[in-house]
């Protein structure tokens, strides 16, 4: 369960906006069924008290939201964000993406989010009610009158079981207690695909990508996509939107993203939880991510504000095209 | 399965010829490969023009049905299909399907009426199928008014039907405008809105307006302060087609659907359905 | 009535199989499912419903229309169209049946779409009545029965058998196939698992859900509820919501230069993307608020204006559990129309 709790935001809220700090606030809104949570702005304390949400499934990443709603509107943008979100908010300034002076960032403390996936899978279908109790979920369903009580550290999202920070990198104002960068796991996988023959890689990522739907919901939450036209969307380049020609264009259209990401992915997954079809995108990403620290020395994208990307920087003792271009005879 | 139509599937139509109207608009002759013309159609129609590899786009025929030998299409070079038509030569083929959406009503409403065109650019294409039909069965309609502007006079389309065809018929005024003034041109010159209500005609016609939205809308404004009444005015809209029938589900306004409920509506059709176009 | 004891349920899968290609929700190693086709040993899913709809198989995401051959300025126009063979697609729910009916009000009415007339002619639907519903099931707000799925051939599923009712020509043509592997019997058990499902459905959480304020002739109403603005407001523009819907049935047509001729195909689209309504000159659904609003409107007042008032949303709940920030009709529906609340 978090450590922070919804009224103690609705209160920090409340206040910035009534003392004018603020005109509005980027949260999130109450849905049909407790896990259905909406990203929403709120405008006064009346709306906070009536919609706004706080528990285990608010997992959306508001920082890409800043980059059209610090144009749309006026004054000051409350946004809350949890560590994670943090790493994003300071790569979209690192690339200029939105006005720093219009929003006022107010740190919060993350538990983990949980995956509603994981719950139903364990309480079954027809959730009628979701509240938190310690550190478990309680769900109550319509096929019985006794709740199931699960372990929130058994139904965590997979970005969460492998977080790699509790520390806020960047905030105007922190609720709680700051924590601290985690050694997590979140290459172990990355290297089991490392691992695979090339004939074996081929056929994971054949079966992964060839579920793909075209939806754009991975480019159209990643915070690192933010071009405002992308190639992708022009029907004059040809691989628009929409359906793939053919079973070759869905790979391309993943390995692009992946490739124009790389080095600016934090790795918030939010591409791996929006999409519907389960494809683990992030693993693509985190391959990047792995590759630049083994070559380049640890980076983490979004670390700081204004740093240079390993891949946009250059240093006498950088990896020589020849070193990476050997590496095709690795895993054959 | 070829026995099965499928309004999907094209024939092939050939370029016959090409005529260079304006510096942007070309005027394409379009028949079979065995010389016919493709479809029959009524005026105010539209066919979807092909070029496999770039693209279909829908395009009003511009020629009168009357023409029993071929069709024609007057189109303005402003987009990926348009571009490649512009450098098509004579004998280069094409696709082409339909005919697509209703008619003018120039056989029933239009009948025995006062007749008042008013047309802006490229917006005179639609109109002069249904210009050239009514000037076909004159005998049929009252008196016709044609109202046109363009920006210059190099981009009055059909320029020389006009002076030397549709000037000369009887009970046929053709009020002519441009945008600017310049030296070769004695005529009207002020933007179309203006012009209809300087005009001040008589409320006693059928009006048929097309144009870009802008000029549709204050001239609509225009005519309703002369005392037309709403339902007198008809328009035809343009929006972005796949299907050409109603079933991609792009071009709808509200619940209706420009390729097959348009493209022509009475203006007071257009008061209930919502601004998006 | 007709039933088949579970223990038989593969022979009765492989004596479908032996004449016709047989679909069915399959689970994936992700816990979700999805229809595959079956082959020996395949085991048919338990989960409540797919991932992606089954309109896929009337109305594939992609699929070649014609192919020209050029030469010079010289075109032919190829019809690759072929008769299809016959398919069952087994299992499917009670929602997903009656969206082939909303696809079939635009595909077959005239001109009808000939791609899809020939796939609706041979496929063959088996649907199997629903036990256990989802929290974010709503069919019965559109007048959906999960416990009394049409198709072809009805069937139900219960402990130790499987009931099916042939409905249709097609359906009784399956039944008569299967017959060896078929007894006859009452509906008793069929009834008693209706009445259960019925208690069920009265207890989901959006069984009030209303249409009231939707519906052929609302639009001037509705199209300018400020509700549109805050609703839209944080939606992505993805396409998740139309290509997991079964009654979204927008299409795109495009050509594809394989280097040795061009193939036209069609591909769904998407009103949420913001090149579906671009043309050279301009969009008449510049944001996403304008885009947004198309789709709830299409589905609760243009197309009952234009289908004698049938809804183009069959409550199957894909959209509630998919959106990415969980904005959904249900959400809409609430909103708009003054429908605040309940």
């Amino acid at each position: 369960m978090q450590k922070i709790r919804r009224d103690q935001l609705i209160a920090k809220a409340s206040e910035l906006l009534e003392n004018g700090t603020v005109s509005c606030v980027l949260g999130w809104g109450a849905g049909e069924f407790g896990y259905d949570v909406t990203p929403t702005v709120f405008k006064t304390t009346e709306d906070l008290k009536a919609g706004f949400v706080f528990n285990d499934f608010c997992g959306a990443n508001f920082s890409k939201y800043l980059v059209a709603k610090t144009q749309k509107l006026e004054g000051k943008i409350l946004v809350f964000l949890k560590p994670c979100d943090t790493y994003s908010f300071n790569q979209l300034l690192t690339e200029h993406r939105f006005d720093r002076e219009k929003v006022y960032a107010v740190g919060i403390p993350c538990e983990g989010m949980a995956d509603i996936a994981a719950v139903k899978a364990i309480s079954g279908e027809g959730v009628s009610s979701i509240n938190e109790d310690g550190d478990k979920i309680v769900v109550t369903t319509i096929y019985s009158d006794k709740p199931v009580i699960i372990d929130a550290s058994k139904v965590l999202a997979e970005r969460c079981i492998n977080c790699k920070s509790k520390k806020h990198v960047a905030y105007d104002e922190l609720l709680g207690d700051e924590g601290d960068v985690i050694e997590s796991a979140r290459f172990d996988e990355v290297a089991r695909l490392e691992a695979m023959s090339a004939d074996e890689r081929f056929a994971f990522w054949q079966n992964e990508l060839s579920k793909c739907i075209r939806c754009n919901a991975c480019r159209d939450a990643c915070p690192a996509c933010t071009c405002e036209k992308c190639v992708f969307d022009n029907p004059k380049s040809g691989v628009e939107n929409k359906a793939p020609a053919n079973s070759f264009e869905e790979k391309m259209f993943h390995i692009i993203r992946a490739f124009h990401v790389a080095g600016r992915c934090t790795d918030c997954g939010e591409c791996s939880r929006v999409c519907p079809q389960n494809i683990p995108l992030h693993l693509l990403n985190r391959k990047f991510i792995k590759d630049i620290n083994e070559f380049y020395g640890e980076y983490q994208a979004g670390a700081e504000v204004g740093s240079r990307a390993p891949l946009v920087d250059y240093n006498i003792e950088d990896l020589e095209p020849g070193e990476v271009f050997d590496r095709r005879n690795e895993n054959v | 399965m070829s026995n099965i139509n499928d309004t999907l599937i094209p024939t092939v139509g050939v370029i016959t010829d090409v005529r260079i109207d304006t510096p942007d608009i070309k005027t394409f002759r379009v028949v079979t490969p065995d010389g016919k013309k493709a479809f029959d159609h009524r005026p105010g129609q539209c066919a979807m023009l092909s070029i496999p590899g770039v693209g279909e786009a829908m395009f009003s025929i511009t020629s009168s049905p009357t023409n029993t030998e071929y069709m024609e299409f007057s189109i303005k070079k402003c987009g990926c299909v348009t571009d490649w038509l512009h450098q098509a030569e004579v004998g280069q083929q094409i696709t082409i399907r339909g005919p697509y959406g209703n008619p003018f009503p120039v056989d029933d409403v239009f009948a025995g009426k006062n007749l008042l065109f008013i047309a802006g650019g490229v917006g005179l294409a639609p109109l002069r199928s249904v210009i050239n039909y009514c000037r076909h069965y004159r005998d049929r309609y009252g008196d016709i008014d044609i109202v046109y502007g363009s920006r210059s006079k190099a981009d009055l389309l059909d320029y020389k039907e006009i002076i030397e065809e549709w000037s000369n018929d009887a009970g046929v005024k053709v009020h002519l405008t441009i945008d600017n003034p310049q030296p070769d041109w004695d005529g009207h010159v002020g933007f179309v809105p203006n012009y209809v209500k300087e005009l001040g005609f008589d409320t006693d016609k059928t009006a048929v307006l097309c144009g870009p939205p802008v000029m549709i809308k204050f001239t609509l404004e225009g005519l309703v302060a002369l005392g037309f009444d709403k339902t007198q005015v008809y328009t035809t809209l343009e929006l972005r087609m796949k299907c050409g029938v109603g079933k991609c589900g792009r071009c709808n306004v509200g619940a209706k659907y420009v390729c097959k409920d348009g493209p022509v509506f009475r203006c007071d059709e257009l008061e209930e359905l919502p601004s998006e176009y | 009535m007709f039933k088949c004891s579970l223990d038989k349920i593969q022979s009765l899968f492989a004596e479908i199989a032996k004449e016709a290609k047989l679909y069915m929700p399959v689970d994936n190693a992700d816990g979700t499912a999805s229809y595959s086709e079956w082959s020996e040993g395949v085991q048919w899913s338990g989960a409540l419903n797919t991932t992606k709809s089954p309109k896929d198989f009337f109305f594939p995401q992609t699929e070649d229309l014609m192919r020209f051959k050029t030469e010079g300025k010289n075109i032919e126009v190829v019809d690759i169209r072929s008769e299809s063979e016959d398919f069952v697609i087994f299992g499917v729910r009670a929602c997903d049946v009656k969206s082939f009916d909303v696809l079939d009000r635009v595909f077959l009415t005239e001109p009808r779409d000939s791609f899809y007339a020939m796939k609706r002619k041979h496929g063959i639907i088996v649907s199997t009545a629903c036990t256990r519903p989802s929290e974010t099931c709503f069919c019965g707000t559109f007048g959906i029965n999960a416990a009394e799925p049409a198709g072809d051939v009805s069937a139900w599923k219960t402990e130790d058998s499987l009931y099916l009712q042939p409905n249709t020509e097609k359906g009784r043509a399956l039944i008569e196939r299967l017959s060896a592997l078929l007894e006859e019997c009452t509906d008793d058990a069929v009834n008693a698992q209706k009445e259960n499902v019925a208690k069920i459905m009265d207890k989901l959480p959006l069984k009030d859900l209303s249409t009231d304020a939707f519906g052929g002739g609302k639009t001037m109403e509705l199209f300018d509820d400020p509700a549109w603005d805050e609703l839209s407001s944080s939606c992505l523009g993805c396409g998740t919501c139309t290509f997991i819907c079964p009654t979204c049935q927008c299409y795109d047509i495009k050509d594809f230069n394989t280097g040795n001729g061009v193939i036209r195909y069609r591909c769904w689209d998407s009103c949420m993307y913001s090149e579906f309504t671009k043309m050279a000159h301009g969009n008449n659904r510049l944001t996403q608020k304008e885009r947004f609003r198309q789709r709830f409107m299409h589905k609760l007042v243009y197309y009952p204006e234009n289908n004698d008032g049938l809804f183009s949303c069959v409550g199957c709940g894909r959209c509630l559990a998919k959106c990415p920030i969980s904005m959904n009709i249900v959400k809409v529906m609430k909103r708009i129309g003054g429908n605040k609340g309940e």
